[in-house]
């Protein structure tokens, strides 16, 4: 998948230069969603940055679908696996669409992924009191073309640690 | 003598009395001939497909004082870019104009605007009040005719000529189309700045021209699909505040605004019913959205749909006794109806696609859609019982229709994708006069207001 592949490379390129890149690589990228990524030199196992890179926070969809990919159960695993490990993290589970879709079906669109997420996440053992979902529908893009390559990258949904649970 | 007294919306005081010549006077100036029998008087069939527009001579407005001149040419500036932009009328040049008019109280040289094709001729008069108020008088000429189809006289604030310019234009629209007007109206919409990935999306309204922007939210939370009140200063939209994202109400004059009911989740898609005492809906609970319309003023709420399925963007009829709404129960979205208690849930759209956003024309008869197919997102309308599809503009990316009052006219947003951003257009009914609709920046998520008197 090129958008977990870009996104990746930007993640390690600011790793290697330090905070002021990242804050550059972040913005290109999304700005939102690494919210929890600090500005260390290296993942410290447990961080919100390990989770990013080393776990993978979101997964992607194909078109107007909410089924989840063997890839995307991959990474899934991963996550439920690092969550258990790492209970004190509450977060939040955002669901998103590509522009090729009406806004009010986007939204309940991208809160269905986020609710597929959160099912996945619960079958694997992580406690739902530490989950919430919300939708952004087509609002919060992270690529921005008019082509395959950015919209697959959109229709994803993002497992966001929430801050100030990093103890 | 006002003959009518209405109560101000917007804080406008608005009088009007009607016009008449003094008989002598008509009958001088039909009595300078006629190229046409006196009975086959000017109006447009406005139901045909493709329209010939009819030449109007819109004059400037005589100032009673220099002072107010400009006032004058502003009147008559706006009164022409409105039956301009309507695609009905072809407003000729004043450069070619052969009467100059000097006093509206007097029948004008028929002859002089004959000469020069005009069918129609407006004058009119703007004189300040002691009060300080503008008195703004107009006169519709029929030229070929040689007589006057209608006049009127309007009292206001002077700062509310535009108001007045756009309540003249639908007195004239009126009068020559037999339907109303819908030129003193404005736009709710969602004004989009930022780079996309994080758009900054406030709610501003503006006058259906594009003139007097407004701003009433700040930023700070994404907003989302605005919808006026058919009968108050009030909105419902959609917000990202703290916590779940709701549907509000914002009054428009006071800027209060509170959350609609209390719902365990997410609420978006709102719209009011024709009567303005409920919103309608959609509840997201886990993966499923359903429909609930919730009474304003006793809070009780009903839920309208009950399926596995996402039921959205519900839209009343004019008449409140059914409701037009999206669902993918079906696999692919489809528009369906049911009645405004939930019962007698049916399918209407059938054709290659899906279709989203379904909006009841206010004159009943139709519902406009935005489709989705084959890379391409069309506005389109069709019969409440699904047939007769048209779509009236295609490309990508049309959506998010919204009917002028009189339902001759149809605004939506196009947005190319990309770094580009959204703006806002409008089409006729019949497929015709696509022009766009001028915003300060990007536009998304229009709404025609009600016609405001």
């Amino acid at each position: 998948m090129t958008g977990m592949k870009r996104f990746f490379r930007g993640v390690r390129f600011a790793t290697v230069l330090g905070a002021a890149i990242l804050v550059v690589a972040a913005c290109a990228q999304n700005p939102t969603d690494q919210a929890g990524v600090g500005a260390g030199t290296s993942a410290t196992p447990g961080s919100a940055q390990d989770f990013v890179v080393n776990v993978g926070d979101r997964v992607f969809f194909e078109t107007d679908s909410t089924e989840l990919t063997m890839q995307s159960r991959t990474t899934l695993d991963k996550q439920a696996q690092w969550l258990g490990l790492y209970n004190r993290y509450a977060f939040t589970i955002e669901g998103h669409a590509d522009e090729r879709g009406t806004r009010e079906y986007n939204i309940a669109l991208g809160a269905r992924r986020a609710q597929t997420v959160r099912e996945y996440l619960i079958a694997r053992g992580v406690e739902a009191s530490r989950m919430r979902t919300i939708s952004y529908g087509k609002e919060r893009p992270v690529a921005v073309c008019n082509d395959i390559s950015c919209w697959s990258q959109n229709r994803r949904a993002v497992t966001v640690l929430n801050a100030g649970a990093q103890g | 003598m006002p003959l009518l007294r209405r109560s101000p919306p917007f804080g406008v005081s608005l009088s009007r009395r009607h016009l008449l010549l003094a008989a002598g006077s008509v009958a001088a100036a039909a009595a300078l001939g006629r190229t046409r029998p006196a009975h086959a008087v000017l109006r447009l069939d406005i139901t045909q497909g493709t329209i010939q527009p009819v030449p109007v001579a819109i004059t400037d407005f005589v100032a009673a004082a220099p002072a107010d001149a400009e006032t004058g040419r502003n009147l008559s500036a706006v009164i022409t870019n409105n039956l301009k932009r309507s695609g009905l009328f072809a407003p000729i040049d004043q450069a070619a104009f052969i009467e100059r008019i000097e006093n509206i109280d007097v029948a004008p040289r028929f002859q002089d605007w004959r000469v020069i094709n005009a069918q129609g001729l407006v004058s009119g008069r703007v004189t300040r009040q002691p009060d300080g108020r503008f008195k703004t008088e107009f006169r519709l000429w029929d030229v070929f005719a040689g007589s006057q189809l209608t006049g009127q006289q309007y009292f206001t604030q002077a700062e509310n000529w535009r108001r007045i310019a756009h309540i003249i234009s639908d007195a004239i629209y009126e009068r020559l189309t037999g339907e109303k007007g819908y030129f003193d109206t404005r736009i709710v919409f969602v004004d989009e700045t930022g780079p996309k990935e994080r758009r900054i999306k406030r709610l501003a309204i503006m006058d259906q021209d594009g003139a007097n922007v407004r701003y009433l939210t700040r930023g700070d939370d994404l907003v989302l699909t605005p919808r006026f009140s058919p009968t108050s200063q009030e909105l419902t939209y959609m917000s990202y505040g703290q916590g779940e994202p709701r549907v509000m109400l914002l009054n428009i004059e006071t800027n209060q605004r509170e959350i609609v009911g209390d719902f365990p989740g997410m609420t978006f898609s709102p719209r009011f019913s024709p009567d303005g005492q409920r919103v309608v809906m959609s509840l997201q609970r886990g993966g499923n959205a359903n429909i609930f319309v919730m009474d304003l003023r006793s809070k009780r709420t009903m839920r309208l749909t009950d399926t596995a399925a996402i039921d959205t963007a519900p839209s009343f009829a004019p008449d409140g006794r059914q409701i037009a709404f999206e669902s993918d129960r079906g696999a692919s979205q489809q528009i369906y109806l049911m009645n405004a208690d939930g019962t007698g849930q049916r399918r209407i759209s059938f054709g290659q696609g899906a279709y989203s956003t379904p909006v009841w024309s206010p004159r009943g008869d139709v519902i406009a859609f935005t489709k989705h197919s084959a890379g391409s997102f069309a506005i389109g309308v069709m019969r409440v019982d699904g047939s007769g599809e048209r779509i009236l503009t295609e490309g990508y990316h049309n959506e998010g229709p919204t009917w002028a009052p009189n339902g001759r006219v149809l605004m939506f947003f196009r947005d190319p994708g990309g770094n580009a951003g959204p703006q806002l257009f409008t089409v006729d009914l019949t497929g015709y006069n696509e022009q766009r609709v001028p915003t300060p920046g990007y536009a998304s998520d229009p709404a025609w207001s009600p016609l405001l008197s």
